[in-house]
């Protein structure tokens, strides 16, 4: 995976799979603390303790349609690589967190890359969904919120291409006035 | 420094944009639009699938065609990703391997434009591991 945004894709389609409704992340960026965080919440299915116990193994999925499950013991040796570490908690019935630390000044903490892509593309495929995407950093803090969107949007589509596209313009231009 | 893009702004858009679109729903049920399912697990994600999946919904925008622009989990041709399902209105479904930016583009002007099938189709096979 090359970047963040191609990690936080793959973990939320995760929850997207898990049939939650809402799904938040919020990264925070500390760097008095040398600490870069993804905290992924999802109101889906949940896992039970045993699954929860495997979900890092690679050799472990919950498809049919391959025997090996790469997403999240990616995620986990990219964290521990920096000094890193990921944990996940999940209830049945209630949701899945999980929660994934880097070091933010380590040379192998992947960059962020395209976060906006990202959440339009989910946004898009998933239009009945809710995403609430914050972001923290020194220079402050942008919340983009589906709800919000919606809101807005009054009853016009959010699969719509041109809204898409606007919205994924307007998640970068906000992000780089906070990174 | 440029204004940044607010919902304010996205407001104003989406009015700009509902006198286009109602015409267009009166016409269009989701059965009569183009459907691109782009696979979007580990595998295709790493083979850079996010790219295909940006690049069909701008090229939508651009192109005016009325497209559904979804994405769906393993299809199990992980050796061919990044693939997408293509479902033209009244046609079967068809699988394309190895789509990137480039095959994207022809697979736009030649198959969902003017029917013409493209290279790279995977066949249908019903086979699963269970």
């Amino acid at each position: 995976m090359r970047d963040l945004s191609e990690h936080i894709m793959d973990i939320i389609q995760n929850s997207v799979r898990a049939n939650a409704t809402l799904v938040e992340l919020e990264i925070s960026e500390n760097v008095t603390e040398d600490k870069y965080t993804l905290l992924f919440k999802d109101n889906g299915c949940g896992m039970s303790q045993e699954v929860l116990a495997k979900v890092a193994d690679p050799f472990f999925t919950s498809r049919t349609t391959r025997k090996v499950g790469l997403g999240i013991s990616l995620l986990k040796q990219n964290a521990e690589q920096t000094g890193g570490s990921l944990n996940i908690w999940s209830e049945e019935g209630v949701g899945t967190t999980l929660e994934v630390v880097f070091s933010h000044s380590n040379i192998d903490r992947p960059v962020l890359g395209n976060i906006a892509e990202t959440m339009m593309l989910l946004v898009g495929a998933n239009p009945e969904m809710d995403f609430l995407y914050k972001h923290t950093t020194l220079e402050g803090e942008y919340v983009f919120d589906t709800k919000e969107v919606k809101e807005v949007l009054e009853g016009v589509s959010l699969s719509d291409p041109n809204i898409l596209v606007y919205l994924k313009e307007m998640i970068n231009e906000n992000i780089r006035t906070i990174i | 420094m440029a204004k940044v893009k607010s919902l304010a702004d996205l407001k104003k858009m989406k009015e700009n944009l509902q006198s286009k679109m109602d015409l267009r729903e009166k016409s269009d049920a989701p059965d009569s639009m183009v459907q691109v399912k782009v696979g979007m697990a580990t595998c295709g994600i790493a083979s850079g699938a996010k790219e295909v999946m940006n690049f069909f919904i701008e090229a939508s925008a651009k192109r005016g065609i009325s497209a559904v622009v979804t994405q769906t989990g393993c299809m199990g041709y992980c050796y061919a990703e990044p693939t997408i399902e293509v479902i033209m209105p009244g046609k079967d479904p068809i699988v394309f391997g190895d789509v990137d930016v480039k095959r994207a583009d022809e697979i736009i002007e030649k198959y969902i434009k003017n029917g013409e099938l493209v290279d790279g189709i995977i066949p249908v096979n019903y086979n699963t591991i269970d």
